[in-house]
Parts: C-alpha cells; sequence; structure tokens
C-alpha cells in the first residue's frame, strides 16, 4: 500500500462525508416544508392556541431553521435520535434492534444472492449465446420483472400455505435461538435473492464479456487453459471493479429497499417501522430512518470505490 | 496410421490448408470467404520459417492453425496440420489443449496487451508450464530466471515479482519469448514480436530471441510483413499474398534472387529516387527556441527546438516514440501553445493558439495522421469529405466544386467512381489517399505528415510516398514528415531533424545528416535500421557494442 493509494481512499471518504451532511439538510429542509408541525400532530384535535404556543416554546420550535438543524445534526452525532411523536419512545432505542433485524436479513440473502449471481454470470460467460446462457439470463429477468410482492406471495402460497415447509410470518423476538430465526427469514431472503440476482448476473456476464476480447485472454487459450479457467483466472479479475460496483448497489438496495418484503412478512425490520410511521405522519422517526438510509447507501457506495481502487494494480503497485 | 506418414526430422507438416471465415456486410446475406487457399509447408525440428506478406496474407491465420486456433470464428475447412507425426486437426478441443503451451507456444506482437494487468509476470511465465505439470513450480520459476537472464532483461531474479504495467515493452517482448521458452515447446510462433518496437528496441529483442532460438533448438515460425527483419533470423521464407503461396525458398534465395515478381516489389520497397533540393535563400516558416510541456508545466515534451521549413521541401522529423515529434506539430499547428519560442510564418509570427489564428493561417497549414479511419467521418462520402475544404475555405458549391473534387481524386490516383464510397467501403492506402485529397484541397504551403505510412503495408506505404513526391513536384507544397522509420526518411526528404527526449540533436540537410562523423545517437538509430543482408543483425549488434563502449 503506497501512498497515492491512501491519498485516493481519504478523498473517497471525505467526499462521502459531505455528501452524507448535503443529505441531512436536504432531509431537514423536506420536512420542514411540510405543512404542519410537530407541536400541532402532538396535540391533534385537542390543541389551543395557547397549548400549541407553550409547546412551540419547550420543544425549541419558534428558534430560526438552522439552530433546529444544528440542535438536530448535533442530537444525531451523539447518538440522540429523538423522541417518537406517535409513541413517545426514544427512536434510537427502537431503531436499534430493527436496524439489527434488517440487517440480519440482508446478509443472509447477500451471502445467498452475490456468489450465486456471480457464478451463474461466469457460467453463462463460459456458454454464451448457447441454451444455458439463455435459459439463466431467462430466469434472471423473469425473477427481477415479477413484482417483490407476487414473489412473495408465490412462495408464501407454494412454501407456506401448500407444503408447509416455512412460516409464512417472519416474527422474530430478542433470545430467538439461530436455527428458528433461520427458518423465519427464509421466505423473505429467498424474495430479496430473487429481485437482486439478475442485475448483478447481468452485469457480471457483461463486464466479463467485455474483458474476453482482450489480447491476454488469447494468451490463455493459447496456453491450453479450459474456457472456464480462461474465464476465471484471466477475465474475472480485470472485470472485478464494474461488478462490485453493481454489488454494492445491490447491497444497498438490500437493506433500504426491502420495504415491501418486510411488510409482506411482517418482518420486524426498518421497512415496516418506517412504512408505520409515514402513516402516522411521525417526522422525527421518517428523518432518522432517512438518514439511515441514505448513510448505507454512501458507505457501500464508498466501499465500491475503494475496493475498486485497490482492485487495479496499476494503483496498487506503482511504476 | 498418422506415424507412417511423418517424414523424419519433421516437426510441422501442413498439408493443403483451407481456412474459411463467415463474413457479415452490412446489408447483405451472411457470407462465406476463404482466408487460406490450400497451402502447405513443412518445417524441420529445430529450424525457423518466416512468413511474409501484407496484411490479409493470411500469415497470422496460417501460424495459429500450428496450435488449431482459429482468431474471431475463422474455421479451419480443409488439409492437415501434423505436428510431431498426427493430426492435430482430428484430435478435438481436448487435443488442441494439451497441445497449447506445451508442443507449440505463442509470441503476440503486442506482448503490452498480451499479458493479464492483474496478475505478476512470474505466475504468467510459468503457467503453462505448471498447468501441463512438466515442472514443478520451483523447477519453473528457476528455468524463467535462468530465460530471463538469456534474454539479458534487467534484473531476472526479481523482474518475474512485477506487474506487467511496471515494465517497458522491449522488455515485456522479452518476458513474452521467456513465458514462450518456458514449457520448453517444439514450436514457437511468433507473430510480428518486434512491429510495434522503436528502431533502436526492435534490434535488441530480434537478437535476444535469435540466441534464444539457436540456444534451445526450438523450431519457430517467424510472422511478418518485414523482410529484412525475417532475413536476420529465419533459415527459409515463405511469401504469401491473398491466402495464397507466393514463393518459397532458403532466405538468401528469397532476398537475393527472388524467382516471383511479388517478392522483388518485397524485396526492393524501399527504394525510391528522389535528389535533395538545395534549401531555398529564405524559409516560410520558422520555428525558432520552442518549448512546450503538458500537465501546465510539469512535463517538459519539447526543449528550446529551432528548425525551418523551406518552400516546396520536405523536412524530415525523427527519433523514437516519445522524443517530442508530434508535439512538435501540435506546436507548429497551435493545438498545444508553446511556453516559450515562436513560429513565423511568411516572416510574421503565428499566434499561438489556434482559435487566435485567421482562417488564412489555417488552410496554409494542413495535416494527415498515421491512422486515416479515425480522421474521417465514417458516415460521410469521399465527394463530402474532400469538398468540405473547397467550401469551407474557398466558399466553392454545387457543380464547381464537384469538378474540384473530381480534379482532386484524379491527382491522388483515384478514379471518380468513389465520389460516392464511404470510408468503411475503402482499403487502407485508399483511405490514407483520400485524407491527402483533403489537404491538397485547401492548397496548403505546408502539409504535416504524421506517421502516414506506419499503419500500412509496405508496397501501399511506397506508393503513398510516392504520391506525395509527385504532388510536391506539381503542387509545391512543402512537408513536415514525421516519422520514426529511417528508411522512409532516406527516400523523401530534403532535410533532417532528428529529435531525442524533446530536443532536436541534429539537423541540416539530408547529405549532411547522414554523413559521418555521428553523434552517438543518430549513430543508434542509423545502425539499428534493419538492412535485407544476412548476417546484418550480427554485425550491428557488434558495431553498437564499439560505439556504446566509445561512449
Amino acid at each position: 500500500m503506497s501512498s497515492p493509494i491512501l491519498k485516493l481512499i481519504a478523498q473517497r471518504i471525505a467526499l462521502g462525508i459531505l455528501l452524507l451532511l448535503a443529505i441531512s439538510v436536504l432531509i431537514f429542509a423536506g420536512t420542514q416544508i411540510l405543512p404542519g408541525d410537530v407541536a400541532q400532530a402532538i396535540l391533534g384535535q385537542s390543541a389551543t392556541p395557547e397549548s400549541l404556543a407553550n409547546l412551540r416554546e419547550q420543544l425549541g420550535l419558534n428558534d430560526p431553521a438552522y439552530v433546529r438543524y444544528f440542535h438536530w445534526l448535533g442530537g444525531v452525532l451523539t447518538g440522540d435520535l429523538g423522541t417518537a411523536m406517535s409513541s413517545g419512545q426514544d427512536i434510537a432505542t427502537s431503531i436499534k434492534g430493527r436496524l439489527w433485524n434488517t440487517l440480519f436479513l440482508a446478509f443472509w440473502a447477500a451471502i445467498v444472492a452475490v456468489p450465486l449471481a456471480i457464478i451463474l454470470g461466469l457460467i453463462a460467460v463460459r456458454y454464451r449465446n448457447g441454451w444455458v446462457d439463455k435459459l439463466i439470463s431467462g430466469l434472471a429477468l423473469a425473477s427481477t420483472s415479477f413484482p417483490e410482492f407476487f414473489i412473495g406471495y408465490l412462495l408464501v402460497y407454494f412454501f407456506a400455505v401448500k407444503w408447509q415447509i416455512f412460516p409464512a410470518i417472519s416474527t422474530v423476538y430478542d433470545g430467538m435461538p439461530f436455527g428458528e430465526r433461520m427458518q423465519a427469514i427464509a421466505l423473505p431472503a429467498t424474495a430479496l435473492t430473487l429481485v437482486v440476482l439478475a442485475h448483478m448476473m447481468r452485469m457480471t456476464r457483461a463486464a466479463i464479456l467485455n474483458v474476453m476480447q482482450s489480447a491476454y485472454v488469447e494468451t490463455a487459450e493459447l496456453k491450453g487453459l479450459s474456457a472456464f479457467a480462461v474465464i476465471r483466472k484471466h477475465a474475472f479479475p480485470n472485470a472485478i471493479a464494474p461488478i462490485i460496483n453493481v454489488v454494492m448497489l445491490n447491497l444497498a438496495y438490500l437493506i433500504v429497499g426491502v420495504v415491501v418484503v418486510e411488510v409482506i412478512f411482517v418482518y420486524p425490520g426498518m421497512g415496516q417501522y418506517l412504512v408505520d410511521h409515514v402513516t402516522k405522519r411521525d417526522v422525527p422517526v421518517v428523518q432518522a430512518v432517512g438518514l439511515i438510509f441514505a448513510a448505507v447507501y454512501i458507505s457501500l457506495n464508498i466501499i465500491a470505490d475503494i475496493a475498486a481502487i485497490v482492485a487495479n494494480p496499476r494503483l496498487r503497485h506503482p511504476k | 496410421m498418422a506415424e507412417s506418414k511423418a517424414k523424419p526430422g519433421v516437426l510441422l507438416d501442413i498439408r493443403n490448408l483451407r481456412i474459411e471465415a463467415t463474413v457479415y456486410p452490412p446489408g447483405e446475406a451472411p457470407k462465406n470467404i476463404v482466408l487460406v487457399h490450400d497451402v502447405s509447408l513443412t518445417l524441420e525440428k529445430g529450424k525457423v520459417l518466416g512468413l511474409i506478406g501484407e496484411s490479409g496474407a493470411g500469415k497470422s491465420t496460417i501460424g495459429l492453425s500450428s496450435m488449431g486456433y482459429g482468431r474471431g470464428g475463422v474455421r479451419i475447412t480443409g488439409g492437415e496440420v501434423i505436428l510431431n507425426g498426427r493430426d492435430i486437426l482430428k484430435g478435438g478441443k481436448e487435443g488442441f489443449r494439451k497441445l497449447r503451451g506445451r508442443e507449440v507456444c505463442y509470441v503476440a506482437q503486442s506482448a503490452a496487451a498480451a499479458f493479464n494487468p492483474a496478475h505478476r509476470l512470474m505466475d504468467q511465465v510459468v503457467e503453462a508450464t505448471l498447468l501441463h505439470g512438466t515442472a514443478t513450480r520451483a523447477e519453473a520459476e528457476k528455468r524463467a530466471i535462468a530465460l530471463f537472464k538469456k534474454l539479458s532483461l534487467p534484473s531476472p531474479e526479481t523482474i518475474g515479482e512485477r506487474f506487467p504495467h511496471q515494465v517497458s515493452g522491449g522488455q515485456l517482448q522479452r518476458v513474452m519469448t521467456a513465458m514462450a521458452l518456458c514449457s520448453e515447446p517444439d514450436l514457437i510462433v511468433f507473430d510480428e514480436p518486434t512491429t510495434a518496437l522503436d528502431v533502436t528496441t526492435q534490434i535488441d529483442v530480434l537478437a535476444a530471441i535469435k540466441d534464444a532460438i539457436r540456444d534451445t533448438h526450438v523450431a519457430a515460425l517467424y510472422i511478418t510483413h518485414d523482410l529484412a527483419v525475417v532475413a536476420q533470423v529465419s533459415d527459409e521464407i515463405m511469401v504469401l499474398r491473398h491466402g495464397r503461396l507466393v514463393e518459397w525458398g532458403g532466405t538468401r534465395q528469397i532476398i537475393k534472387e527472388p524467382r516471383q515478381e511479388y517478392t522483388n516489389a518485397l524485396v526492393s520497397v524501399h527504394e525510391i529516387e528522389h535528389s535533395e533540393q538545395n534549401p531555398g535563400a529564405t524559409p516560410f516558416l520558422s520555428v525558432k527556441n520552442v518549448t512546450a510541456a503538458y500537465g501546465g508545466g510539469q512535463v517538459k515534451v519539447l526543449k528550446n527546438v529551432s528548425v525551418d521549413i523551406y518552400p516546396g521541401q520536405t523536412l524530415a522529423v525523427v527519433g523514437e516514440s516519445g522524443s517530442g515529434k508530434s508535439t512538435l506539430a501540435r506546436a507548429i499547428t497551435g493545438l498545444l501553445p508553446p511556453e516559450q519560442g515562436t513560429v513565423t510564418f511568411d516572416g510574421r509570427p503565428l499566434a499561438n493558439r489556434l482559435a487566435d489564428r485567421p482562417k488564412e493561417d489555417l488552410r496554409q497549414l494542413q495535416m494527415i495522421y498515421q491512422m486515416a479511419d479515425v480522421a474521417m467521418n465514417p458516415r460521410q462520402t469521399v465527394g463530402t469529405i474532400i469538398g468540405r475544404p473547397l467550401e469551407f475555405y474557398f466558399g466553392m458549391r454545387g457543380r464547381e466544386r464537384d469538378k474540384r473534387v473530381a480534379e482532386l481524386l484524379d491527382e491522388i490516383e483515384m478514379g471518380k467512381g468513389f465520389i460516392d464510397r464511404y470510408p468503411a467501403e475503402l482499403s487502407g492506402g485508399q483511405k490514407q489517399r483520400v485524407c491527402i485529397a483533403r489537404s491538397l484541397a485547401a492548397k496548403p504551403k505546408l502539409i504535416i505528415c504524421d506517421e502516414v505510412t506506419s499503419a500500412l503495408d509496405p508496397l501501399v506505404a511506397n506508393g503513398i510516398l510516392k504520391l506525395l513526391l509527385n504532388l510536391q513536384e506539381h503542387e509545391k507544397v512543402a512537408y513536415l514528415f514525421i516519422t520514426h522509420d529511417l528508411a522512409t526518411v532516406k527516400s523523401i526528404a530534403d532535410s533532417i531533424a532528428v529529435m531525442y527526449r524533446g530536443e532536436v540533436v541534429r539537423y541540416g540537410s539530408k547529405s549532411k545528416v547522414l554523413t559521418p562523423p555521428f553523434d552517438a545517437y543518430t549513430d543508434l538509430l542509423l545502425s539499428s535500421v534493419p538492412e535485407m543482408e544476412i548476417g546484418w543483425l550480427e554485425k550491428a549488434i557488434k558495431g553498437r557494442r564499439m560505439a556504446s563502449a566509445g561512449n
């Protein structure tokens, strides 16, 4: 590891932090534009002008917007995400468990989906334009084209209702044994895998095919390497950067885009939490969840950038 | 049964080889074309056969057939390829895999592209040996290091730890030769291994390859379009044209007593009659103490360069890649404004930046590039391409313009029939001619020719050079001729500037520059140009050692 690479990585991280700050401003501004304010929402029907004024004073709503922004930001940075209006609970505490559940689900979906997509992509390249390639592409595209809820209900119909292998409702709770927990998330994880598979598979295929035109692939073929060894050893390492990028985008989707799947399977994760509080117009919760989702997206993309930098031998080993 | 066919001592016996490909012309039904028409050849163990011809002659296709390999959908449809006594075409995919990298190895034209950028050199060099299980890793690496030494690579013990981008082009070409030799094959196919290199580097690589072939007793097919190069390394030479055999004989016979007219044309390709003109009284274009740099002054590529160009004469600028030749052209045309110094034209200074120059100045300086096909808009016809400067500079329209386009096509020895053709329908030489016509259309005083013949086959290039000389006589146009090819320079230049690392190291009339005593670099450059003479390589290397020792 040398200094140019460290510089590039430092730049990426700094940019990411800057971007996150910009997004926090947008999120804050967005919620300010909405009609009504927190005091009104809390008091609802019982609001009198005096009680509203009192509560606004109490919540600091009369301060200028930037003061409130920095107040909010300061809280976020120290781990205080505020209080949910609807339940009066501390947001950070209730999010903690749910974030953990979402990450748990995303992790297992990714563990299956990423290697599967890459291996399918490699196989598709090996038998490119043949029936194996077309079958893989066709199935993957079909699974992505179906709406998530449709796949979800199909899985529920067959695996939960007809054959009764997995539960239809993925309830998890603290202290649940690992095996039971895995059984509970089997169906939502499968649904997520099917949704993200095609994107990564197609990108792997395209990126490797791009590299297959190179002279060094011919060199490898002329050494007598088998077709699959050529792809795995010589084409894949040079196609890694675009593949990592699309993998990271899909990982981000697994965390922030799971709303529909979580709702279908009644899985207590971030998505469901967000949906619940959007319907209740609970602005502090929506803000907090939005910020967390943005942070996840940005950090995964930073990881993709850094991985692409590190995967480039020209940057890793300068002249 | 196959064994009975083999003659003793014969390694490779190709009989009536026919190779076809399917082409997909736009707007037409796909059709089969024959690339190689029933070519036969034999190669004895430890001998070198040179395959020579222009592009499209089928040299590489025949070479690769000895490994059962067809590039981009090319198919072997007839004949036999008998290697070590068996017809490899009957062995199927598995059979090909077993012989590739073990019995036959390949050295590509551009080693820089043929090495995988993601792996260390050593891993790639020993890969085939390990794959075929002919040695353990330790043995293979030892063998590789010995080969690196033999090919006089710097720090042979550690060069294998580097990545391809950390090694220069000439060195990579030698590493690739080591890679081919590492699995101790019976046959190596060298496919233009020195064509992409500078002359001064080419000679080193050529000598290294020749020594390695001699010491390892490997047989080789040496593919090139340069007869002078192949004459240095081969025992026999086979001349090919349009996929057919033209002539096959011993190296001496081919270069000294060619029996076919086509071979004769290849042998005498560099002989163009051109007597040097004396510089006139005043140059019309003077470059004075020009210094130019890229990256905001970071990388100085021209240092205090001064040259003069006289009306109707040719100044040749020679040097290796990276010597600043093309940058000089960019500075003169204003594409790269000089940091210091001036360019004067007809006694007045030219604006430094292209954007500040009036149309008339732009008209007087035209350019022709190395890659004719990317210098033309593929969606415009030849008529539009040549007519454009007529409209732009002279406001010609309609019939007047078409008449002038036809005249110009005549001047470049292409008929009227080409006026409605698109660039894709032209051959490489024709494309370059169209580019010449386009630059002539502006009636310039100076045409800058940037490596205009480097991408062309020798005979075609020769035609282009003759055309340029004829045009110069008629139109009194001056050329600034940028090239790395000294043979070209000898044929057409009136004065020569030799460039080295951004500086002009030798400058004057052609006869003066090419007459000893030479400075060290010019000597190196001149002595590196391959000559059509057996034993030239050894003499040149020896002569050069003395010169470098004298430095």
